[in-house]
């Protein structure tokens, strides 16, 4: 805390309101509030309109629409505007920022529907449409990232926008984004990550002052990182046959610079799903890698993304996920389909990975 | 009307294209904002230099440790001034949004007026834990914004090796598939450790989802150190006129092949109507004249898929709950983990069986902060230990519930096998 707020608050500082998470209920919508715990089922009667039916015979519509998640007071204000005079006053956000507005009153989706579009928010994301990309920070306020994330995202979603508001993808594409390897976006499946291929450079000025040493030592996962005496001052060493360039030593030790204008490449992955149906939950998997990070729009991910998912679109069957659908076809397909390189990179060769490879002669030809 | 605005030939590019810009949205605060146009002029320069300039360091609020992610810039003149002097500050509050993210427009509009007198203007709904974000604000502004935004009834989320803001999907306030009461079961337990929370202490971040049904859209299994996942025991419910209705629209073909043969145990049939059994765990409805679905619920694993294709034709069970995982986690340190079951049921109905939750997730906070490594997750701990040690410290019982497959080596010294057969025989009796 810098002097001048110590300075201005001397005596009597307020405590906090040790509250907590709000009670939702005030926020419900009436209907919502009414018929809790006692829906019956729903429908989508157009591409970003959920219809939902009580028990007790009450209806609400949904309108979905997305949103630059990082939004400004006039565009919240704007949504406000159009939640008040369209719908009836209650929203609420998705897990991958997108809005909804809920009414009870199926004459209004129309007109709410047509003021969303003509102030710019496209209506969808529900379905089989390709969901908004849930994402993260980047250079507009992370401290460790390797690219930018609300830019990756305006710029991917601006190709992929008449998907996000159609349904006519085999089932949803659920899509990340992340600006390091740690991997704030998520799973999906279809994601976007950050990979760099360089260890990091090291500014052996600083460390000793900056990095609590054994901590750094600590969060290498391979063992690469041990302390040395570099210049006459205490530092870090890699060894570098061994760093996979993961950038966990970056963190706790800002000097160890990982991050690369040239080396630092974008992997992309898929596969990855959280829904029990059919199948368990399956984690994502590294299909590419070595694509520039180049900035302001990206244009050799946004062909990636698209190439994968036009193949799935034209290749997939109904329900199928990205998932079930490389499981249908296998791998050797999958990397035939999409004209994707399958490099040696791909092979797992970490911890739990012989899992991994084909023990037995399943192969299709 | 604020300073002039740099040159950001970069940025401007995002603002062609039919998706919401968020650079269009940056430039209108900057009309207001000198904090923005400097804000503008840093984030142009990471786009030039592909390299982000923010370092993190110490910024909070009177008696909490966490919730405020501080940030400085690194842009810095030859003379160690700041490049961007007005953006030089710009802290992120995280604040707690209502379990399953509800606003009245008055709230949102509340928000913005305390953001506009105390902060940027940028606010993201939300971020990836599900904190309301509100981005920028130098160090001065945070205790204010602070104090407004906890006036309102908000409070700061989890940051660092905390208890992190939870996530529940919009469930029983708008969805049949639901479960059990998430809003209610989050609230319960997420407020039981807002110590946790404010303070952290932990050897690093402990997170909690809580999903409705097994579709699972808090992403949950592959991301919460404790996740809760709703299901049920007894049959799948069916809606006779509801199923003929589906059936009338989309067909023998549909219902062959895109749940017949997409069940994953295949213990959903579709027969004539007079070869269809019946019997205490079977489910059955016609969809025509002449055809009905039977489904034997000892042999369906709770995946939801048909349930997702015939929305209210069939439907989850009466005797609810969920199934908890414990363990996921993404990739560093040791590759990423998918939470693992360690209750296969648990009854959310009542106070007294969510008090059994909460006692749950506090025996396991408990655990994870006296044995845990540093910057370990929950699920790496487990991994070195062992999930019967674990299970063993929490008291649970094993269940093969809990396993894909038992043991496939013989590396185990079994000599107590004889006292664990003789212990479950025993509880057998007592139950």
């Amino acid at each position: 805390m810098n002097q001048a707020v110590q300075a201005a608050a001397p005596a009597a500082k307020r405590k906090p309101k040790e509250t907590g998470v709000p009670d939702n209920k005030k926020f419900l919508h009436p209907s919502l509030e009414k018929n809790y715990g006692n829906w019956k089922y729903h429908d989508r009667p157009r591409p970003g309109v959920l219809h939902h039916v009580s028990h007790s015979g009450d209806q609400v519509w949904s309108v979905r629409a997305g949103t630059q998640r990082q939004m400004d007071i006039y565009t919240i204000r704007k949504l406000c505007d159009i939640a008040d005079t369209f719908a009836e006053g209650r929203v609420r956000f998705t897990i991958r920022s997108n809005i909804e507005f809920i009414v009870s009153d199926e004459s209004k989706v129309a007109p709410l529907i047509a003021e969303l579009e003509s102030n710019g928010f496209p209506v969808g994301g529900t379905g089989n449409s390709v969901t908004m990309i849930a994402h993260t920070q980047g250079w507009l306020h992370c401290d460790i990232p390797g690219t930018d994330a609300s830019g990756v995202v305006k710029a991917l979603m601006d190709e992929l926008y008449d998907e996000f508001r159609r349904e006519e993808m085999p089932n949803r594409v659920h899509l990340s984004t992340s600006c390091c390897e740690i991997n704030c976006g998520g799973q999906a499946d279809i994601a976007i990550i950050v990979q760099h291929t360089k260890p990091p450079v090291i500014n052996h000025d600083l460390v000793a002052n900056v990095c609590e040493r054994p901590t750094v030592v600590a969060r290498c996962p391979v063992a690469a990182i041990r302390p040395a005496m570099v210049n006459g001052k205490p530092s870090l060493e890699i060894d570098e046959s061994k760093c996979m360039c993961c950038g966990a030593c970056y963190p706790p030790c800002p000097p160890m610079q990982i991050n690369d204008p040239e080396n630092s490449k974008l992997a992309i992955w898929v596969g990855g799903k959280n829904s029990n149906a059919r199948g368990k939950p399956t984690f994502m998997k590294m299909v590419a890698s070595g694509l520039p990070n180049n900035a302001p729009r990206w244009p050799e991910v946004a062909d990636a993304v698209k190439n994968i998912i036009s193949v799935y679109k034209e290749d997939a069957r109904p329900w199928e996920r990205m998932a079930d659908w490389i499981d249908r076809i296998g791998w050797p397909r999958f990397f035939e389909k999409t004209g994707l390189p399958f490099t040696k990179y791909l092979i797992d060769d970490w911890r739990g990975s012989r899992a991994n490879l084909n023990a037995s002669t399943h192969i299709r030809f | 009307m604020a300073k002039q605005m740099h040159d950001t030939p970069n940025l401007d590019q995002l603002e062609d294209g039919p998706w919401p810009s968020f650079v269009t949205g940056l430039k209108e605060l900057a009309k207001d904002k000198d904090y923005v146009v400097d804000l503008l002029g840093q984030l142009e320069e990471s786009y030039k230099t592909r390299k982000g300039y923010w370092k993190g360091g110490t910024v909070g609020v009177f008696g909490y440790g966490g919730g405020v992610i501080p940030r400085f810039t690194e842009l810095k003149n030859e003379d160690g001034t700041p490049k961007f002097k007005d953006a030089a500050e710009f802290h992120t509050l995280r604040i707690m949004p209502p379990a399953g993210m509800h606003y009245d427009t008055a709230t949102l509009r509340q928000f913005c007026d305390i953001w506009d007198r105390h902060g940027s203007g940028l606010i993201a709904f939300h971020g990836q834990s599900g904190d309301i974000m509100f981005q920028g604000a130098t160090t001065e502004n945070v205790q204010k914004a602070f104090d407004e935004l906890n006036e309102m009834g908000f409070d700061l989320g989890g940051a660092g090796p905390a208890v992190r803001t939870s996530m529940s999907c919009v469930g029983a306030a708008r969805c049949e598939q639901s479960c059990y009461d998430e809003a209610k079961t989050h609230r319960a337990v997420i407020n039981t450790f807002l110590d946790d929370i404010h303070r952290p202490s932990l050897p690093y971040k402990f997170k909690f989802k809580f999903s409705g049904c097994p579709n699972d859209c808090m992403n949950s299994v592959q991301r919460a150190d404790m996740a809760v996942i709703g299901t049920w025991r007894d049959n799948i419910r069916t809606d006779e006129a509801l199923a003929k209705t589906w059936f009338a629209k989309h067909g023998m073909d549909e219902l062959v092949n895109d749940i017949v043969a997409r069940c994953p145990t295949k213990t959903f049939q579709v027969k004539e109507l007079k070869k269809i059994k019946t019997g205490e765990h079977i489910s059955t409805v016609a969809v025509s004249d002449t055809h009905g679905i039977e489904i034997n619920n000892q042999d369906c694993v709770r995946c939801m898929h048909c349930i997702n294709v015939m929305t209210g034709a069939l439907a989850p069970g009466q005797d609810k709950g969920a199934t908890i995982l414990v363990g996921g986690k993404s990739h560093l340190k040791i590759g990423g983990l998918m939470g693992t079951v360690v209750i296969p049921f648990i009854k959310l109905d009542t106070d007294e069986n969510l008090e059994k939750l909460v006692d749950f997730a506090q025996r396991t906070i408990d655990f994870f902060a006296e044995n845990a490594l540093e910057h370990e997750r929950t699920g790496e701990m487990i991994e070195r230990i062992g999930l019967a040690n674990f299970l063993d410290a929490m008291e649970l019982d094993v269940d093969p519930a809990m396993v894909n497959s038992p043991r496939m080596n013989p590396y185990v010294r079994t000599d107590g096998w004889d006292d664990e057969v003789a212990k479950i025989n025993a509880k057998k009796q007592a139950a």
